[in-house]
C-alpha cells in the first residue's frame, strides 16, 4: 500500500459538506469561531445563509442546533473536539440524544495529532463521553474516503451522530469505489497470528506494521473499526475464534474507547484477553503530530514489538 | 382588546389549569406547584388565545412553538395541553407515575402537543432561537416562544442565546422570563442576582416589555406589541407570585418543588374554586 498520498480528515469534512448542501437544502452548518480550522468555511463560501457562526458558544451553538433538526433542518454542528463534547455534553444528553434529535456533531482536532497546541486541546476522551449516550451513533473514520461516507452516511440517519476528524494530514488508504458500511468493519488480510483493531488514524499504522511484519512472515490481520457504536460485534467474535492474539490500538484513551467497546463485545460473547493500546489514562503534551504519536507509542513499531512480544 | 365575556373565560381556564397542577402535584406525591402556579396565567394566554396551534395536528410545521425552558413547570404545561384537548384530562392523573408519558420533565417524543424536551436549564433559549431561525430560512410566518424562570437565567448559555436571537434579528422570537423572584435557594437576588433584568436584555439587543405576569389584558397586548417589532426579538419579563392562587404556597420557596399533604391539597382546591 502506498501511504504517501495523505488528506487530512478535516479537509475531507469540509469537501463532503459542500457536495450534501448541493444536494440537500435542508442542510446547515454551525460553528463556534472555528470554520477556517474545522473547515466548514468551505460550505459558508458556497451557502452563506445556511451557515451560522455561533461565536464562542459551543452551549449555544449544540442547543441551536437541536432547534433546528425539530423544524426539518439537518444540522451539522463543528468545532475542535475537546469543545464539541467535553464542554457541551449536558447539551448532547438531554437536548439531542434523548429526544433521539437529527443533529450531526461533527468534531476535528480529535487524539494527540493536535500537536503544538498540547493538552488541552488534545481529545482524548470524546469516544468514551459519546459512546455512552443513547441513541447516538459514533463514526470514527481511517482516512478521506471513510470520512466522506461518513458524512453522507450521517445526513441519512436520523438521529444523532457524532464524527471524530483529524487534523493533521494522514494517509488516503480507501479508493473512491470502496463500498462502506455503517457498524460494519472492514478486515485487511486473513492472518491468523493476530487480529489489529483500529480506528482513525491508527489504521494506516496497523497497516504498514502489517506489511512490515509479513517481510518477515508473520501474518496478521487488521481491522478497521469505523463505526464505534453500533460496533460490529460479528467481525470481533469472528476474529476472537480465528486469530490467536487480540491488540485494539487508538488514538484515545484506554479507558472508554475502542479497546473498551471490543473487550465489552468479548466479555460479553467470547472472553479473551485484549492488548489494549492508546493513552494509558494521561493527557498529552506539545510536540508536532509525528514526535507525539512517537512518544505515546502509537506508531506501526510499537504495534510490530507487541506482537513479537506476544509471539515470544 | 379583550371583551370582559373572553376575559371571564380566560379567568376560568386559568383557574381550572391551577386546580389542575395542585391536583397533578398531590397525586404524584412529587413535582413543582409554586413556578408552575406564577406561570400559569402566560401559558393560559398562549394557548388560548395567542398561539396558532392545531390539536388535530400537533405536528403542523406551520403551528407556533413553545419552548418551556423551565422544563420543571411540566405540571403547568401538561394542564393547559389537556385543557386544550391534546390528551384526555384523566392522564394528568397519571404524571410522574412509572407507566405514564406524563414525564417529570417535557418529553416531546412522549407527549403531544409539546414542542421540545426540556429539563436542563438554560438551553431552551438556543433551542427557541434555532426554531426561529428555521421559519426565517423557510419563509414561514409562525412565531416561537420561549418560557425561562428568573433563576434559570443565571445560567450562562441564556446569555449566549440572547447574543445570537439578537445577531441573527429573530423578531419571530417571544421570550418570556417568569419573573416569580424566587428560586431554591432563596430570593433570586440572594442566590445570585440576575438583576437588573430588563437592561441586561435591553444591551443585548432585546425589546423589552414588562408586565405584570397575572394581568391578563397586560400579557395579550404585550405578545401583540411584540409582533409588531421588527429585525429584534422580544423578551416580556412577566412580574408573578410563585404559587399564585394558593395562599399558603405564594411567595414560599419551599413549594418550589413540594407535594402539598391531604390538610393542604384540600385547602389549595377550596381556594381554587
Amino acid at each position: 500500500m502506498n501511504f504517501e498520498n495523505k488528506k487530512a480528515t478535516r479537509q475531507s469534512y469540509g469537501e463532503a459538506l459542500v457536495e450534501l448542501g448541493k444536494e440537500n437544502k435542508n442542510v446547515v452548518v454551525l460553528d463556534a469561531d472555528l470554520a477556517g480550522a474545522t473547515k466548514t468555511n468551505m460550505f459558508l463560501k458556497e451557502f452563506p445563509d445556511r451557515f451560522f457562526d455561533i461565536g464562542i458558544a459551543e452551549q449555544d451553538m449544540i442547543a441551536t442546533a437541536a432547534g433546528l433538526s425539530t423544524c426539518g433542518k439537518i444540522p451539522f454542528a463543528s468545532t475542535f473536539a475537546v469543545f464539541a463534547t467535553g464542554r457541551v455534553y449536558d447539551q448532547i444528553r438531554n437536548s439531542i440524544c434523548y429526544p433521539n434529535l437529527n443533529v450531526k456533531i461533527c468534531a476535528t482536532h480529535c487524539g494527540i495529532s493536535v500537536g503544538e497546541d498540547g493538552a488541552t486541546h488534545q481529545m482524548l476522551e470524546d469516544i468514551n463521553l459519546m459512546r455512552g449516550l443513547p441513541n447516538m451513533t459514533v463514526i470514527s473514520p481511517a482516512d478521506d474516503t471513510e470520512a466522506k461516507w461518513a458524512v453522507r452516511k450521517a445526513s441519512e440517519i436520523n438521529g444523532p451522530v457524532y464524527i471524530r476528524f483529524g487534523r493533521a494530514s494522514t494517509p488516503i488508504i480507501y479508493d473512491e469505489n470502496t463500498k462502506f458500511e455503517l457498524g460494519k468493519g472492514i478486515q485487511f488480510g486473513e492472518g491468523t497470528v493476530a487480529t489489529i483493531f483500529a480506528t482513525g488514524i491508527m489504521v494506516a499504522e496497523a497497516l504498514k506494521a502489517k506489511e512490515e511484519l509479513e517481510k518477515e512472515n508473520i501474518n496478521i490481520r487488521v481491522v478497521d473499526i469505523h463505526t464505534i457504536k453500533p460496533i460490529d460485534k460479528e467481525l470481533i467474535i469472528k476474529c476472537a475464534k480465528e486469530t490467536d492474539k487480540l491488540i485494539s490500538i487508538e488514538e484515545h484513551s484506554i479507558i472508554g474507547g475502542l479497546g473498551t467497546a471490543i473487550s465489552e463485545v468479548l466479555t460479553d460473547n467470547y472472553p479473551k484477553k485484549l492488548i489494549r493500546l492508546g493513552m494509558k489514562d494521561c493527557f498529552g503534551k506539545s510536540g508536532s503530530a509525528s514526535e507525539l504519536l512517537k512518544y505515546f507509542e502509537l506508531t506501526s513499531n510499537k504495534i510490530i514489538d507487541v506482537v513479537k512480544e506476544e509471539l515470544n | 382588546m379583550l371583551d370582559s365575556l373572553e376575559l371571564k373565560n380566560l379567568q376560568e381556564k386559568a383557574k381550572s389549569i391551577r386546580r389542575n397542577i395542585v391536583e397533578m402535584v398531590y397525586s404524584a406525591v412529587s413535582g413543582h406547584p409554586g413556578g408552575s402556579l406564577s406561570i400559569a396565567d402566560v401559558l393560559t394566554v398562549l394557548y388560548f388565545h395567542e398561539m396558532n396551534i392545531n390539536v388535530n395536528n400537533p405536528k403542523d410545521e406551520n403551528r407556533d412553538r413553545l419552548v418551556l425552558s423551565k422544563g420543571h413547570c411540566s405540571p403547568a404545561l401538561y394542564s393547559v395541553l389537556a385543557e386544550k384537548g391534546f390528551f384526555p384530562k384523566e392522564d394528568l392523573n397519571t404524571f410522574r407515575k412509572i407507566n405514564s408519558y406524563l414525564q417529570g420533565h417535557p418529553d416531546m417524543k412522549k407527549i403531544p402537543g409539546v414542542d421540545m424536551t426540556s429539563g436542563s436549564l438554560g438551553q431552551g433559549l438556543s433551542v427557541a432561537n434555532g426554531m426561529a431561525i428555521a421559519g426565517k430560512l423557510d419563509n414561514k410566518d409562525y412565531r416561537v416562544y420561549c418560557i425561562m424562570g428568573d433563576g434559570e437565567i443565571e445560567e450562562g448559555q441564556i446569555w449566549e442565546a440572547a447574543m445570537t436571537s439578537s445577531k441573527y434579528k429573530l423578531d419571530n422570537l417571544c421570550a418570556i422570563v417568569d419573573n416569580n423572584n424566587l428560586q431554591i435557594d432563596g430570593k433570586i437576588e440572594d442566590v445570585m442576582s440576575p438583576y437588573p433584568i430588563n437592561k441586561k436584555f435591553e444591551s443585548f439587543g432585546f425589546n423589552v416589555i414588562e408586565i405584570d405576569g397575572h394581568n391578563f389584558e397586560e400579557i395579550i397586548n404585550a405578545f401583540e406589541k411584540s409582533k409588531n417589532v421588527k429585525e429584534k426579538p422580544t423578551v416580556i419579563i412577566a412580574k408573578t407570585t410563585k404559587g399564585k392562587g394558593v395562599s399558603y404556597m405564594e411567595n414560599q420557596a419551599g413549594w418550589h418543588g413540594k407535594a402539598p399533604n391531604e390538610e393542604e391539597y384540600k385547602l389549595a382546591l377550596e381556594e381554587l374554586k
